[in-house]
């Protein structure tokens, strides 16, 4: 028998078996019998017209079996992709909506835009026949920068939307704020661009679908971070399928990081078409394909104004943003950087005044959707900037003003002007915390050395809070929301006392195989390896809303312990029978089920078997079985946070900025597994440091072509790219979650960039630089360098 | 991928009949740049012919004045070789500095060579070394092989065999990455020999090319401050996402006097 291994435990993580011998099961690897070959075709320009598609020499071509169109989705009257948010503007009017067709329909609107899928024996053939389909295009001027997208010139996305803008949002008391700053001693300014960026998950998107003629079902075989829910936006709102006839199978999955968390048109495509053709179709992206087809995060442009009285004290903060979202609305598109990035302007400050005006805007480019953080990078990159800016400006150190404005420990719960309340935090303890780690106190030594190389070094802080743990379901629904935020757990304990748990978050890398186990074990007291978890089949598990926005532990966790708390309770029903006691004096502790004050006791497997074979049984009050299921749907969202510190050192003869030293303290809450926390806080950080340092999606203004679009042009960060990183946690507890839990997926991603980059603007303060737009590259750094106001010289 | 035939000869002639006797016909050696061309179906050819059986392309070997590196040599092989590192550290450097372990494992000088990608690195080293590319034909000087942009004097059916590196009293690479590709950005090979010094850039233009102002400086001062204020002209320089024309006429200067002082180290 194996041991209890519970919270705060830091086993080896249950599904590295698999992963790393080689034995994981991704959609790529399964084969179905008699399974055909699905390619995309995908248009090459950025706006175009779609005259025609000659559809006969493609379906002569060897092996081809059919080639389906945006005219075939019109003719079987198929649904567009849904948007599952619905945001207004100040006026309470909607957002415009325009149609988002599975396959386009007289129009493309970004290079990738699916014009069509051919079918074939072979994916050689069908790439052969997909070569021979004519697609008639007149080409239109494309629009890919927000900035140009806007202007009254601009080409026209849709007839209906004028100016591109899709919904001009707005958050905050405007007329409170415009007061504060006619009060302000000083007001700070800052403009600047929240690079676009494209998520590269290790896997690459893929899909098979099959219909089983026999009893009408369907199976969607798809790399989602959501099963439950594309069964449900696929089924129920595009191709008219009841959902008990679908299935929607997410097996392992290489990576998401937001790419795999919506519901994408090539889904309910192969799913059409397998009907249509009788036959399972597997469809398997190449990485170029998913650079021109897999949602892109970011792509603001912003202007941003903090008021200040003399003493640096915030008095109120104005954001203005441009937000891209490329051709179409996406799953959640328009929600991220309205509700996912408003409400976090607050920072951990006590501003009083905020106001956030967010156009949102339609261009042509791929549609733009959440990306690790989602929103709150962008929050938290604009306020961390701007503080630094003001502190610079005002004469104050960047610490001091950060503490003159903080939230203080004792004033949690905090209520912001932005809509939240945070429960519970302590930034200036992770503040202090990240200030011994990073050894601020000798940096001037570390500075001086880098100096004397001819090198410049430079410190940055970004002391952040983000909001996560998606989401109250009431409150997202005011916002917008179209569906629940809610998440559900089975706990099933089998006759012999082992464990499976069902439940309707995703695990595609972070662990929650073990995470959750620990969780049930803990509680349970049964062995680590007794418990396994089963996620990602709409056939085995209930429901769910899957995992993204850091709520697999934090929503997730919380169904699967209060599941995990019913099975108790009727243990203990059970128990006072066998142990003919009454329940209130039945104990339960280490897996043993005890008479408080006595040796009595029952196991908690000869409770499992009493409970499965119900002879000496409680039968008239109590059925038999043990097996709980809970939905859990958050009181409030969790609000991570804590302070990064990063340390860069700059070669003014390139412009190569090198990360030198990173520190992060964080406050997540509870831990349940230290090593866990550890892996998601570097990856996190080093997503953040890509985005700082070395992520840019480029197009090509006018054309619309991708630029950067293969991993030979977007620059990923790697290993050597990074030094060892210092992450511990401070934490409070949340004081809504059931074990004190606030999630700690995305903390590393959206602390990150505004500390890299604070720090790079530190480096070259001395030469009158006030700003680095990311990703800071060599070649940018040295073009500031060039016209920088002072002359460029080691100091 | 579409479909081709695959011939693996194992005679030189052999090879040459095949690729001008088959239309359409491709020379495969490391396959770092021609297999991924094929999978992503931008080169369709109607057969590869395989040089690795070829054992005569392998192989390096010397004599007093030079150092000849077989064509199917692996950049691993080159840049562990204990007789490139002691007669020629610089070029040794320059093919430890080629993409990831996989990519010098299996790319080839040859391939290298043959394909003149303008941000790659060996055309830097054959140029600055002043090297003399051997083919199935005849002997062809670096300064008449590369003709710019993945253009070379190589004819249909002609086979690189090997490149002979003469030997120089100092040399160096340096090279400045381009930060995905990790290609070269800019990449400056110098050689000082005997009678003069040569200046080779890679990665700046639409090909590999010589400064002439920074080899007369060096012929005369082998030291970086030489050449520290001489700028190249940006006309002709690419210019990308990654980097513009003026700031890669600026690394060049910089990574000149970083390859002098490899050189000197
Ligand atoms: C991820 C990655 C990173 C890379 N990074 C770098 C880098 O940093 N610097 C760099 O310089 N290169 C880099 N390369 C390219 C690498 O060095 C290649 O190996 C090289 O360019 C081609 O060599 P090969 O042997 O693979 O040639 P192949 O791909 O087999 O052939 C390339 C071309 O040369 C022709 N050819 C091959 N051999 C001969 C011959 N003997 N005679 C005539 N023609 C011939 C072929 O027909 C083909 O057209 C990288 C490649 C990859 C995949």
């Amino acid at each position: 028998m194996g041991n209890v291994i519970g919270i705060g435990a830091a086993p080896k993580r249950k599904e590295d078996q698999r992963f790393l011998t080689g034995r994981g099961n991704y959609v790529s690897d399964i084969k179905r019998p008699g399974m055909a070959a699905g390619v995309f075709v995908r248009s090459p320009h950025g706006h175009a017209l779609l005259r025609g598609i000659d559809k006969s020499a493609a379906l002569a071509s060897p092996g081809a079996i059919a080639v389906l169109t945006g005219d075939d989705v019109a003719d079987d009257g198929l649904g567009s992709l849904p948007c599952g948010w619905g945001i207004t503007d100040a006026k309470g009017v909607p957002m415009k909506e325009p149609p988002f067709p599975m396959l386009a329909q007289d129009k493309v609107r970004f290079v990738g835009d699916m014009v069509a899928f051919v079918i074939a024996e072979t994916p050689e053939q069908a790439n052969a026949a997909a070569d021979l389909l004519k697609i008639d295009y007149e080409v239109l001027p494309s629009v890919v920068g927000v900035l140009e997208a806007v202007r009254p010139d601009a080409p026209q996305l849709f007839d209906d939307v004028p100016n591109n803008i899709c919904c001009d949002w707005e958050l905050g008391d405007k007329a409170a704020v415009e007061t504060a700053f006619k009060k302000a001693a000083h007001v700070a300014r800052l403009s600047l661009v929240n690079n676009r960026l494209i998520g590269n998950p290790m896997e690459p998107r893929a899909a098979i679908a099959e219909y089983e003629p026999g009893t009408d079902r369907y199976t969607l075989w798809t790399t989602s971070q959501f099963p439950h829910v594309v069964r449900f936006l696929m089924g129920a709102l595009v191709l008219n399928i009841p959902q008990h006839k679908l299935r929607v199978v997410a097996p392992d999955v290489g990576g998401g990081f937001g790419v795999k968390q919506f519901h994408y048109g090539e889904e309910a495509v192969i799913t059409w078409a397998a009907k249509r053709v009788r036959r399972p179709v597997k469809w398997v992206a190449s990485r170029s394909e998913g650079y021109v087809s897999d949602r892109h995060g970011r792509d603001h442009v912003t202007e941003a104004e903090l008021a200040l009285d003399e003493t640096g004290k915030f008095l109120a903060f104005r954001v203005n943003t441009l937000a891209n979202m490329g051709g179409y609305l996406s799953t959640f598109g328009p929600n991220i950087p309205t509700n996912l990035y408003g409400p976090l302007l607050g920072g951990v400050y006590t501003t009083p005044a905020i106001y956030c005006n967010v156009k949102v805007v339609f261009t042509n480019t791929v549609p733009v959707d959440a990306y690790r953080g989602a929103g709150r990078p962008e929050a938290t990159f604009v306020l961390e900037r701007i503080v630094d800016v003001a502190a610079s400006e005002m004469g104050i150190d960047r610490v001091e003003i950060r503490r003159r404005n903080m939230i203080p420990k004792e004033a949690y719960p905090y209520q912001t002007p932005v809509l939240v309340q945070y429960d519970s935090g302590d930034p200036m303890g992770c503040l202090d915390g990240a200030l011994v780690a990073a050894d601020v106190k000798n940096f001037g030594v570390r500075k001086a050395a880098s100096a004397r190389k001819g090198k410049f070094r430079g410190l940055g802080y970004s002391t952040y809070v983000e909001a996560c743990g998606l989401a109250p379901s009431r409150f997202a629904g005011r916002l917008g929301a179209r569906g629940g935020l809610y998440e559900s757990a089975t706990v099933r304990v089998h006759p012999t006392g082992q464990v499976t748990v069902m439940i309707g978050t995703h695990n595609h890398g972070q662990g929650h195989e073990t995470t959750f186990a620990q969780i049930v074990s803990d509680k349970l007291g049964v062995a680590f390896e007794n418990v396994d978890i089963v996620f990602g089949d709409t056939d085995r598990v209930q429901f769910g809303m899957g995992t993204y926005g850091s709520r697999s532990l934090v929503v997730g966790g919380a169904a699967l312990s209060k599941a995990t708390d019913k099975v108790i309770v009727k243990g203990k029903k059970i128990a006072a029978h066998l142990l003919e006691a009454s329940e209130a004096d039945i104990q339960f502790e280490a897996g043993k089920f005890s008479v408080a004050g006595t040796d009595r006791i029952k196991t908690f497997e000869e409770i499992a078997g009493a409970a499965y074979v119900p002879h000496n049984y409680p039968l008239e009050v109590l059925e038999p079985g043990l097996e709980e299921q809970a939905y859990y749907d958050p009181v409030n969202f969790t609000y991570p946070g804590g302070c990064h510190i990063a340390e860069v050192e700059v070669d003014p003869e390139t412009g190569t900025v090198t990360l030198v030293n990173y520190t992060a303290v964080d406050d997540v809450g509870t831990v349940i597994n230290p090593m866990i926390v550890e892996g998601q806080l570097h990856g996190g950080i080093v997503q953040g440091v890509g985005q700082a340092l070395f992520e840019n999606a480029v197009y090509d203004e006018g054309s619309g072509q991708l630029l950067s679009g293969s991993l030979m042009d977007y620059c990923m960060p790697r290993a050597d790219h990074l030094p060892m990183m210092k992450v511990a946690t401070h934490s409070t507890l949340c004081t809504h979650t059931p074990m004190g839990v606030k999630g700690c997926g995305e903390v590393g991603t959206i602390g990150s960039p505004a500390a890299v980059i604070n720090a790079v603007v530190d480096a070259l303060s001395h030469l009158g630089v006030t700003h680095v737009d990311m990703p800071a590259t060599p070649n940018r750094i040295w073009r500031l360098l060039q016209n920088a106001s002072l002359p460029v010289a080691a100091e | 991928m579409k479909p081709f035939a695959y011939h693996q000869p194992d005679q030189i002639p052999d090879a040459a009949k095949l690729l001008t006797s088959i239309e359409d016909s491709k020379l495969v050696a490391g396959g770092m740049t021609l297999i991924p061309t094929l999978k992503q179906r931008l080169a369709s050819p109607a057969a590869l012919v395989d040089l690795s059986k070829l054992g005569s392309l392998k192989g390096i070997t010397d004599d007093e004045a030079t150092i000849t590196i077989g064509a199917m040599t692996p950049h691993a092989v080159v840049a562990a070789s204990k007789l490139v590192q002691t007669k020629i550290p610089g070029l040794a450097a320059l093919a430890s500095m080629i993409g990831d372990p996989a990519v010098r494992s299996r790319g080839t000088i040859g391939g290298s060579v043959a394909n003149n990608d303008p941000a790659a690195d060996y055309p830097a080293g054959v140029l600055g070394l002043g090297a003399t590319i051997v083919t199935s034909k005849r002997e062809i000087a670096a300064d008449k092989f590369f003709l710019g942009l993945f253009e070379t004097a190589l004819e249909l059916g002609e086979i690189i065999t090997a490149i002979r590196f003469p030997v120089p009293v100092k040399a160096g690479y340096a090279k400045f990455k381009a930060p995905a590709s990790r290609y070269a950005l800019v990449g400056v090979f110098v050689a000082q020999f005997a009678d003069g010094v040569r200046v080779a850039v890679t990665g700046a233009g639409p090909g590999v090319f010589r400064v002439p102002p920074m080899e007369a400086a060096l012929s005369g001062h082998f030291d970086p401050p030489a050449i520290a204020a001489i700028k190249i002209d940006t006309d002709g320089l690419t210019s990308d996402i990654h980097a513009e024309a003026d700031y890669r006429a600026h690394l060049v200067t910089v990574m000149a006097k970083r390859a002098v002082e490899a050189a000197l180290s």
